[in-house]
C-alpha cells in the first residue's frame, strides 16, 4: 500500500550522478580498456583485429600458467593453514591489559607498518648465507642453505616471510576479538567446570568466528595477488619455482608485451578472486547460522 | 550442599585506607544449609562482590570462606562444586539447548545415559523440552536465559546455587513464573540458594531471609517481617517498604522525648531511651491520622494526597521534613493545605542513633 502511494521523482538519479561518473573513472573504464585488449590483436596502434576468445583460449592452455596456478593455490593454503591458527594462538597467549598489552601490542604490530619491498630486502639479507643471520646460521648448522640455488628452500623461504610479514594480523583481529567477549561467559564456563580447553573451543572459538573470517578472507585475497615480497627476494626463481600468478602476469604484460593474453588472464585472475571470496564469506557464514535455519523449520 | 560461612573483606583495589576503598567491609555471615536467602540492596553496593566470594570468581582480600568447616578460600569455581547463574544470559553458541543444559555434567564426565535423563527433567521444569534439540543461539533474550538458569539447577549435588540478579532481562509475567519455579525448586531438591536482586518485591517473596546491604556494608539480616518492623539500619527503613519508613529528628533530655521540637509523652516501654540527638522511624503504614490532636500526634500541613487505589498515600511536611502515611480509604480526604495531626509515636516506633536502631 505505501509502496504504491509514493510519489515517483525520476529527478532523484541525478543525485546519483556524480557517484556514477566517479566510479565510471575510477573502475569501470581502466577494466574496460583491459576487456578491449582481451579480445583484440593489436598489431600497431593503427592495426588492430578483433581475435574474439582467441587469447583466452590460448593462455588457459599455457603450461607456464598452470604451473604458477598450482604453486599460487598451494601457497595460499599454506598460507592459510599457518598464519591462522598461528594468528589465533598468538592472540590467546598476549595480555589482556595493562602495560605488558600496550608494549605486546606495538611489537607484534611491527611487521605490518614495514613496507612491502622492504620486507622482501630485509628477507634477501637475512637468508644470505654469507652475511645473513638466518642463512648464516643455518649454514652453520651444516645444512646447505639457499633461497637463490634450491626451489624448496626459496619456496620455504617466502612462505616464512609471509608467516612472519602477516601473521600479526590475524593475532591482531583475533586478539580484537577476544577482547570483546564480556567476562561472564568465562564466568560461567568456570563456574560449569569447563576445562581450558573447553573454554576455547566452545566460547573462545565461536566468539572470534567473525573476525577470523575477516582475517581468512584478508589473508587469502592479500597471498592469492602476493607479487613484491617475492619479486625482491628471489626474483621468481629459482627458474620459476617461487614465480606465483601476480609475477606470471607481469611477464606476460610487461616483460613479453603479450597485451592480449596478459588482458585475458587479468579477467580470469579478477574472477578467481572474486569466486573464491564468495565461496569462503558464504561457507564461513553457513558455518555459523546452519542450526538457525533448522529452528524455524 | 553446604553451609557457607563468611568472616571477610573485599578491596579491588591493592591498599585499601578507608572504608570507600572497600567493595565489601569486614563482615561475618552464615548461609544455612537448604535456607533461601536475597541479597537485597541499590547498584553498587556489593551485592555481586559477595555473590562471586562465594562462588570463587573472587578471592576476598583478605578473611576466608568456609564450606561445611572446610577452608574453599583459595579454591577456584570448579572445585567448590557451585552453581552460578549470571544477570545476562551466558550461551554455549554452537551447542544446542540440551547440550547446552547438560555441558556441567558433561565436563565432570557423568555418563552420557544419566546426562540425558537429568537434562530431560531440567527442560521439562523450565518448559524448554520442545526446544531441545534447537541451536540455543537462536532463541530469544528470555529462552536464553532460562537455559542459563537450567544450566545452574542440572547439578543435583551443588553446595548452593547463586543467582545474580536473572530476571532482568525476562519479561514480567515470565518473571512471576520463573520465580514460583525457582521456590517450587528449593522445595524439592532443598538446594542452598541465594539471590541477587535490588528488587525488594523480588527479594521478600523469594527468600526465607534477606540480607540488606548498602555500600560495601550487610546492615540486616532477617526475616521479610523483621526488616519491617524493626529496621536495624535506617538505610533498611528508606529501602524496604514502599513509601519507606519517615525519619523525624528527636531528642532525648531530662524534660523527656521532644520529636521535631515539640515534646511527646513516651509509654513505659519506650521509657529508657539513651539521651542526646535520636531519629524517630515510623512506618507510613503504621501512622494514624485525625483533623484535631490525639496522643504521640503532631500537627502538619498536607502537600499531597495520592489515591492509589487500594488506599490513600498522604504527603505532609512537618519544618520542613517531609512525612507520609498510608491510611486506608476514606469517604472525604484530607485537603491539601488543611492541618492534620499525625501520630508518630506509638508502639511501632523505632529510635536511631548514628543510623543504628536504639531502640
Amino acid at each position: 500500500m505505501s509502496a504504491s502511494n509514493k510519489p515517483v521523482n525520476q529527478k532523484a538519479w541525478f543525485l546519483i550522478l556524480p557517484v556514477l561518473v566517479c566510479v565510471a573513472f575510477s573502475a569501470i573504464l581502466p577494466l574496460m580498456t583491459v576487456v578491449n585488449y582481451s579480445v583484440q590483436d593489436i598489431i600497431s596502434p593503427e592495426r588492430r583485429v578483433f581475435v574474439g576468445t582467441e587469447w583466452f583460449v590460448a593462455i588457459m592452455r599455457d603450461e607456464e600458467l598452470h604451473g604458477a596456478l598450482l604453486r599460487q593455490i598451494t601457497f595460499s593454503l599454506a598460507v592459510l593453514l599457518i598464519e591462522i591458527p598461528l594468528g589465533i594462538a598468538l592472540a590467546l597467549s598476549m595480555p589482556a591489559q595493562g602495560w605488558r598489552a600496550s608494549v605486546v601490542l606495538v611489537v607484534v604490530s611491527l611487521s605490518l607498518l614495514i613496507p612491502w619491498n622492504v620486507v622482501g630486502t630485509i628477507w634477501q639479507i637475512f637468508g644470505r648465507s654469507d652475511i645473513g643471520l638466518m642463512g648464516a646460521a643455518l649454514q652453520g648448522l651444516g645444512i646447505e642453505y639457499s633461497y637463490t640455488g634450491n626451489a624448496a628452500h626459496a619456496w620455504l623461504t617466502v612462505l616464512l616471510m609471509d608467516v612472519w610479514h602477516w601473521t600479526p594480523l590475524v593475532a591482531l583481529l583475533g586478539y580484537a576479538g577476544l577482547r570483546s567477549i564480556p567476562d561472564a561467559y568465562y564466568q560461567a564456563a568456570s563456574i560449569d567446570g569447563a576445562s581450558k580447553l573447553a573454554v576455547f573451543w566452545y566460547v573462545q572459538l565461536p566468539k572470534m568466528r567473525g573476525v577470523l573470517m575477516i582475517a581468512v578472507l584478508l589473508r587469502f585475497m592479500d597471498s592469492f595477488m602476493i607479487y613484491t615480497e617475492p619479486f625482491v627476494l628471489t626474483g621468481g626463481g629459482p627458474g620459476n619455482a617461487t614465480t606465483f600468478l601476480s609475477q606470471f602476469l607481469t611477464q606476460k604484460a610487461v616483460g613479453q608485451f603479450d597485451l592480449g593474453p596478459a588482458a585475458a588472464f587479468s579477467l580470469i585472475y579478477f574472477l578467481i578472486i572474486l569466486l573464491m571470496c564468495f565461496v569462503l564469506f558464504n561457507w564461513m557464514q553457513r558455518v555459523g547460522t546452519q542450526a538457525k535455519e533448522g529452528d524455524h523449520a | 550442599m553446604a553451609r557457607i560461612d563468611l568472616d571477610l573483606a573485599h578491596a579491588y583495589g591493592l591498599k585499601p585506607q578507608q572504608d570507600s576503598d572497600y567493595a565489601l567491609l569486614p563482615l561475618k555471615m552464615s548461609f544455612e544449609n537448604g535456607g533461601a536467602y536475597a541479597l537485597l540492596g541499590p547498584s553498587g553496593c556489593g551485592k555481586t562482590t559477595m555473590l562471586n566470594l562465594m562462588s570463587g570468581l573472587l578471592q576476598p582480600s583478605q578473611g576466608a570462606v568456609h564450606f561445611d568447616g572446610q577452608d574453599v578460600t583459595r579454591a577456584p569455581p570448579q572445585q567448590r562444586n557451585i552453581a552460578q547463574v549470571f544477570q545476562f544470559p551466558v550461551i554455549y553458541d554452537t551447542m544446542t539447548v540440551a547440550e547446552n543444559l547438560g555441558f556441567p555434567l558433561r565436563n565432570r564426565k557423568m555418563p552420557a545415559e544419566q546426562i540425558r535423563k537429568r537434562v530431560g527433567e531440567i527442560a521439562e521444569m523450565l518448559d524448554l523440552s520442545g526446544q531441545l534439540n534447537h541451536r540455543a543461539s537462536g532463541l530469544a533474550a528470555d529462552a536464553k536465559q532460562k537455559i542459563s538458569l537450567g544450566r545452574g539447577l542440572v547439578r543435583s549435588d551443588v553446595s548452593a546455587v547463586l543467582f545474580d540478579e536473572p530476571l532482568t532481562v525476562i519479561d514480567p509475567h515470565l518473571k512471576w513464573q520463573l520465580r514460583r519455579k525457582l521456590k517450587q525448586i528449593h522445595r524439592e531438591l532443598k538446594l542452598t540458594l541465594v539471590y541477587v536482586t535490588h528488587d525488594q518485591v523480588e527479594a521478600l517473596t523469594f527468600a526465607q531471609q534477606v540480607v540488606v546491604m548498602t555500600r560495601g556494608r550487610a546492615v540486616q539480616m532477617g526475616t521479610a517481617a523483621q526488616l519491617f518492623e524493626r529496621p536495624s539500619h535506617t538505610f533498611v527503613g528508606h529501602f524496604i517498604g514502599s513509601p519507606g519508613m519517615n525519619f523525624l529528628p528527636a531528642q532525648m533530655g531530662p524534660q523527656g522525648l521532644q520529636v521535631c521540637g515539640k515534646a511527646l509523652a513516651l509509654n513505659a516501654l519506650q521509657g529508657d531511651l539513651p539521651h542526646g540527638d535520636l531519629k524517630l522511624g515510623i512506618r507510613p503504614e503504621y501512622v494514624r491520622c485525625a483533623g484535631s490532636s490525639f496522643e504521640g500526634a503532631l500537627p502538619m500541613q498536607v502537600q499531597q494526597v495520592q489515591d492509589v487505589g487500594t488506599h490513600f498515600i498522604v504527603t505532609a511536611s512537618l519544618q520542613g521534613q517531609v512525612f507520609k502515611a498510608r491510611l486506608a480509604m476514606m469517604a472525604e480526604p484530607f485537603a491539601v493545605g488543611s492541618t492534620v495531626w499525625c501520630q508518630v509515636l506509638n508502639d511501632k516506633s523505632c529510635f536511631y542513633r548514628n543510623e543504628e536502631i536504639v531502640a
